[in-house]
Formats: C-alpha cells, structure tokens, sequence
C-alpha cells in the first residue's frame, strides 16, 4: 500500500485510504480512466463504443421501469403495453425511449463494427476484442428479437413465428428446437413468458458481463486509432505514451459533448418521430396479435433485414438459413482473414478501400432489399448483393495481401 | 505528413457525406412505404392540433361509431381533458354506455351478438388510425358504393368484401362505384380499377359538409391513437433546446481541457 501511495504522491484522506485498503478503489480509477491512455488523435468514428454503453444504460433504466407496469402475458401484454402509454405518468416517454434505443443501439454497433474495418481495429492484438465484440452482437440480436414479440403486436407475434421456424430447417434436431424454443407448438403465452424472462434476465446479464470483458481486454491492449500505430512503442521517460492522453479529463470531456450531440438527435426521434415513418415502431404492431389473420406483408425490423435479405436470397430453405448463419458468422474470422501488414485504411491501397465501399453499398442494399415482398426482381438484387457481401470476407485473405500499401509514420497524425 | 493531413480530412467529410446519404435513404425509403398498398388514398387534410375539429369528432364517433366500435384504451375523462371540455360536459352529452368519466369507452354491443350479426367482433379503433393510417379511415368511411351481392347491401374501395354496414348512408347518401377493365399485356389478362363515385341518392348532407364530417371523426381517431402526442411535442421542444445550452457548456469545457494537448 505505501508504494502505491509513493506512486500517487497525494496525501490521502481518511476515507479513501480506509476503502482502499480493503477495495482497489483508487487503482482502479486510475487504470481505468485517470491514467489509461488513448491516442490524442480519435475522429468521430471511436465515439461509438462510449455511445453504445450510453444507450446500453438507457435501455437498462428504462427497462426497469417498463418491468413495473408492463405484463408478460398474451392475454394482457398489449393492453398493458397501451396503459403504458395512455395512464402511466410518463410512460409513453419511456416506452419511446426504449423503443427508439433499440433502433439507435443498432445503428450504433453497425457504425462501430464498420469503424473496426476502417482502421483494422480487430488486428493483432485486438483479435479477443473483436470476438468479444461480434458475441455482444449476437446477444444484442437476441436480446432485440426477444423483446421485440413482448408488445405482442402483429408484427410481434408473426414475425417471430417466421423467425422461430426457421429453426426448424436445420436437420435431424430442427423440428425439437423450435418446439424448445417456444415452449409449445406454436407462439403462445408460454413463449412469451420465457422470452420475457430471457429479455429482462439471461440477455442482459450477459450483455452487461461481455461489456465489461470487452472494455477490459481493450484497456489491457490499449485503443487502437485512426493511423492504427501502437502509440505504446513511443513512450516517454515518464513512461507514458507520446501520443497518448489521459481517458479522463480529456476523453471523457470530448465525449460528453458527442454524447449531449447524440442525444439531440436521439431527442429528435422520440419527440417528433418514434415510429420514424414505420421503421422503428411498425404500423401493424399498433394492432394486437391475431393467431387467425397474418398481416398483408411479414418483414423483421429494419436492423434483421440484411440477414433477412440474405436468407430470401436462396430457394431452399435450409441454404438459406445456412448462408444468413454463414453471413453473420464469418466477421468473427476477420483478424485471420485479413493479410494485410497495415491496419488502417489510411495506408491501405485502393483494392481494400474499393472491397470496403462494394461492402458497404452491399449490407444497406440487402437491408433494404429484406424490407421489400420477395418478389423476382428483389430476390435476384439480393443474390447479387449476398454475393458481394461473401465475396468481401472470402477473397480477404487473398486481395488484402496483394494490396499495395503506403508507408506508415511512427507517431499518430494529429493537428491540435 | 502532408498525405496523412489529407486523409484525416477526407474522412471527416466522408462520415459527413455518410451521414447524409443515410439521411437520404432514410427518408425516401419512408415515402416509399407510405405510398405502398392497396388503393390510392385521397389526403385527409386533418389537423389533430385543431381542438375544435377534435371535439367535433367525438361527437360523431361517440353518436355514430361507439354503439359498435369500442375504443377500450380512452378514458372519457382524458379526452375531456385533452379537448378542453369538462367532464359534466362529456358525462352529459357524449358518455353512452359509462357510469363514470374515469371508464373507458367500450361498446355496448354484446360479442355474441356481433358475432351472429356481423360474423366478427367489430375492431377497437384505439389504435385503428396508427395501425392503418388516418388517410385509410377517412377513405373507408367515404367509401362505401351499392353492391347488391353484399349482406350489407354495400361493399367498401378501401376494404374488400368489408362486414361494415354503410351506417353513415344518411348523412352521405348511396353511391355507386365505376371500375373500368383495363387491359394488362397482350394475353386478354384485364386489370379492374376504380374510376370514381357517383351519386345515386342524396344524404342530409353536401359533399363537402360530409367530407368535413369524416374528417374530424378521422382526425378523432388519429388524436385517440396517441393522445400523448401533442405533450410530446411540446416537451420535445424543451428537452432539445435544454440539450443546446449543455451541448455548448460542454464544448467549453472540452476546450478548456484541451488546450494543453498538442
């Protein structure tokens, strides 16, 4: 304890040295904020990750408060839902919240996947960081689809049969799964009570211990940036990285002003368009779910409808299934499947920039292909663009390594 | 040096031309959905901000759609309250089937009884102009035509084949549907679409009076979907501009911070 005080060169106060005694209290801080050091040169895209948690807690608290009048039952859920929204103090603004949340958490997790592959951010030593990462992604999906049958709308009840079914394509078990799954033989009371259990509980908890296990393997490595230089190879005498500076206060105060700038436009969405034109709140979740009508045209949320797109893209229901699997399965092979010697896209030669711009233009045409009826046009758009999508992950490993690449500084670009 | 200046600055454009294609997107995406469906909806022109053209409209809703239509998620006295009357005033001349304004509003039609006469329960219309969209309830209810082959005597442009009798017809009158065939492809394939009402009997009321009548009982229904919405805006507002003066302390603050990084 006394060399660490050495180190700190503060005189404690009482309080703090009797925690700190007992609790890493002040090593932790210090680890973790006062002396983790980030590059000095972040742009806007390493905002996402603080914006991620950001709506990650807003979703928590707002949550807990939809827990209090919402009930998980078929016969009550949607009333309870509209009694949120019409006779609870407040209740459509949290409900707005949460459901707009939703939206924005995807939006969110795609612009910090996609910075991930401007900047080669899942590139050694950041490979655990990235799969760590890809699995918050499959649980938040889960946690999305869970909580998406809970207003048991329409859409909510539909879509998750379609969705549950798919399942059943998979071969020998398939059939056994989806009955596990929902608890019966088809969607009922019984799946929307487990679903509900798996959305406030199971999902959650382990979103919230995978955060913690990703932002622990990045603060053990340290950030990435935009030139993708390891700022710890130039330390100073004091052992701190030249181009490095404090998390806190200069992190920490450049965030909030992007977090403050988030939520105007998160604002903007709740008060003046939550159901943002039918993509965030489906139309025809507003009526109650009907077992014996399906809804003129079945799509999942906007933020399934890459996958969804890619599913449709194939006759056959189990390659479909099998390549939507494929599809969200191979970005966790992206440390191994880029060769390139350098990280970022700055010094990446035009094969990768143009890869990653086709890649681009292929995920948000697929998602909006998935929102489209599958009629011919649509389907065979959407078998181009699958074949784009794979084709970015499967020929990595041989166009990154042909890239021409440029001469990478040694320290961070940066003009204060 | 010089090269990376160049890149640093490319790429704050591009997340801005980013932003901005996702906007594009976004919202011509939106007008493309709106448009999607079904028959083409004549604009209904309501102003749920409009107090007056919402208190008409519950006036028709209560007298000629309630004795049917539940709306089992209002509360008398939140319309009250939301439409600027009181409750006496609610309870005494707009409250049917309820013994108290804290009641929701909920039909006096027994389920069975709907079942043997219509078939069906008849819909709740909490949420019918979110779910549906406030241009298809004031279609709807402008678009009943004579069909003899119809139980009802009548049959519905917006919805096919619909149970709904035409309870409005002494108001708007009967009228008559044309459909002109019109040929798709060279394979004698024929495609029927609407070509317009016309007028078989006069109701009470002129083509506009009645157009203005079905505007404001939609208009009614738009505000019942989400009676919260004009608090909404209205907080909005605050919140944003709340938002503002922090995001600028904030962006003091990061300066003051930042001026000895370098």
């Amino acid at each position: 304890m006394a060399r660490v005080e050495a180190e700190v060169g503060v005189e404690k106060s009482g309080i703090m040295k009797w925690i700190d005694d007992r609790f890493p209290f002040t090593e932790t801080l210090k680890l973790h904020a006062t002396e983790y050091y980030a590059s000095k040169n972040f742009n806007i895209w390493y905002i996402f990750g603080v914006l991620a948690t950001v709506v990650l807690v807003l979703q928590i608290v707002t949550g807990i408060f939809l827990t209090m009048n919402y009930k998980p039952a078929a016969a009550d859920a949607f009333a309870s839902v509209e009694y949120i929204m019409r006779d609870v103090e407040w209740g459509w603004l949290i409900r707005y919240m949460h459901s707009t949340g939703a939206s924005f958490f995807f939006i969110i997790v795609y612009l910090h996947m996609f910075r991930g592959l401007l900047y080669g951010s899942y590139k050694k030593p950041r490979e655990l960081i990235w799969i760590i990462g890809m699995l918050i992604f499959l649980v938040l999906m889960a946690e999305a689809f869970a909580g998406y049958l809970l207003p048991w709308g329409q859409m909510s009840y539909w879509g998750a049969q379609v969705i549950i079914s798919l399942f059943g394509a998979i071969p020998f078990v398939g059939e056994a799964l989806v009955e596990l799954i929902r608890g019966d033989y088809s969607i009922s009371d019984i799946t929307l009570n487990r679903f509900f259990a798996l959305h406030v509980i199971v999902l959650p908890l382990a979103l919230i211990a995978l955060v913690f296990v990703h932002i622990v393997a990045l603060h053990h490595v340290g950030s990435n940036n935009p030139d993708g230089i390891e700022i710890k190879d130039h330390k100073g005498p004091d052992g701190i990285p030249l181009d490095g500076i404090a998390f806190h206060p200069y992190h920490t105060t450049k965030d909030l002003v992007y977090i403050i700038a988030f939520l105007i436009v998160f604002s903007f969405v709740v008060f003046f368009a939550p159901d943002m034109g039918g993509y965030f709140l489906e139309h025809a979740n507003f009526e109650p779910a009907n077992t014996m009508a399906t809804p003129e045209h079945i799509a999942p949320v906007w933020y399934f409808t890459p996958f969804y797109a890619i599913l449709r893209a194939v006759p056959s229901k189990f390659w479909g299934m099998f390549l939507m699997v494929l599809a969200v399965a191979l970005p966790f092979a992206l440390p191994w499947l880029d060769r390139s010697r350098v990280k970022s896209i700055r010094y990446r030669g035009w094969i990768y920039r143009l890869a990653l711009t086709l890649f681009v233009i292929s995920f948000i045409a697929l998602g909006y292909l998935g929102l489209k009826p599958a009629d011919t046009v649509y389907v065979y758009l959407a078998q181009f663009f699958s074949v784009i999508y794979f084709s970015f992950f499967l020929l990595m490993p041989y166009y990154s390594s042909i890239d021409k690449t440029k001469p990478v500084p040694d320290r961070v670009v940066y003009h204060g | 040096m010089d090269n990376g200046n160049k890149k640093r600055h490319s790429f704050g454009s591009g997340f801005r031309t980013f932003a901005a294609a996702a906007l594009v997107i976004c919202i011509s995406s939106t007008s493309a959905l709106a448009s999607e469906g079904g028959a083409e909806l004549e604009h209904t022109g309501n102003d749920v901000d409009n107090i007056q053209s919402l208190q008409r409209g519950a006036r028709n809703f209560m007298n000629y759609c309630s004795g049917c239509h539940s709306a089992q998620y209002v509360r008398y006295n939140s319309v009250a309250r939301d439409l600027e009357l009181t409750e006496d005033q609610i309870a005494n001349n707009l409250m049917f089937n309820a013994d108290n304004t804290f009641e929701t509003i909920v039909s006096s039609m027994r389920i069975e009884d709907a079942r043997r006469w219509f078939g069906q329960q008849p819909p709740d219309m909490s949420l019918i102009a979110r779910a549906k969209g406030t241009d298809y309830v004031y279609n709807f209810l402008k678009g009943f035509y004579i069909d003899p082959d119809s139980p009802t005597g009548v049959d519905n442009r917006v919805l096919e084949g619909t149970s709904m009798p035409h309870v409005l017809w002494q108001l708007q009158g009967y009228q008559h549907a044309n459909f002109v065939e019109t040929p798709v492809g060279d394979e004698g394939i024929t495609k029927t679409e609407f070509a317009g009402f016309e007028y078989l009997t006069e109701g009470t009321m002129s083509a506009e009076d009645f157009d203005g009548f079905v505007r404001d009982t939609a208009n009614f229904l738009e505000y019942i979907a989400e009676p919260e919405r004009s608090t909404r805006r209205k907080v909005g507002v605050w919140v944003i501009i709340f938002l503002f003066v922090f995001l600028a302390i904030a962006i003091m603050l990061k300066k003051e911070y930042w001026k000895d990084v370098n």
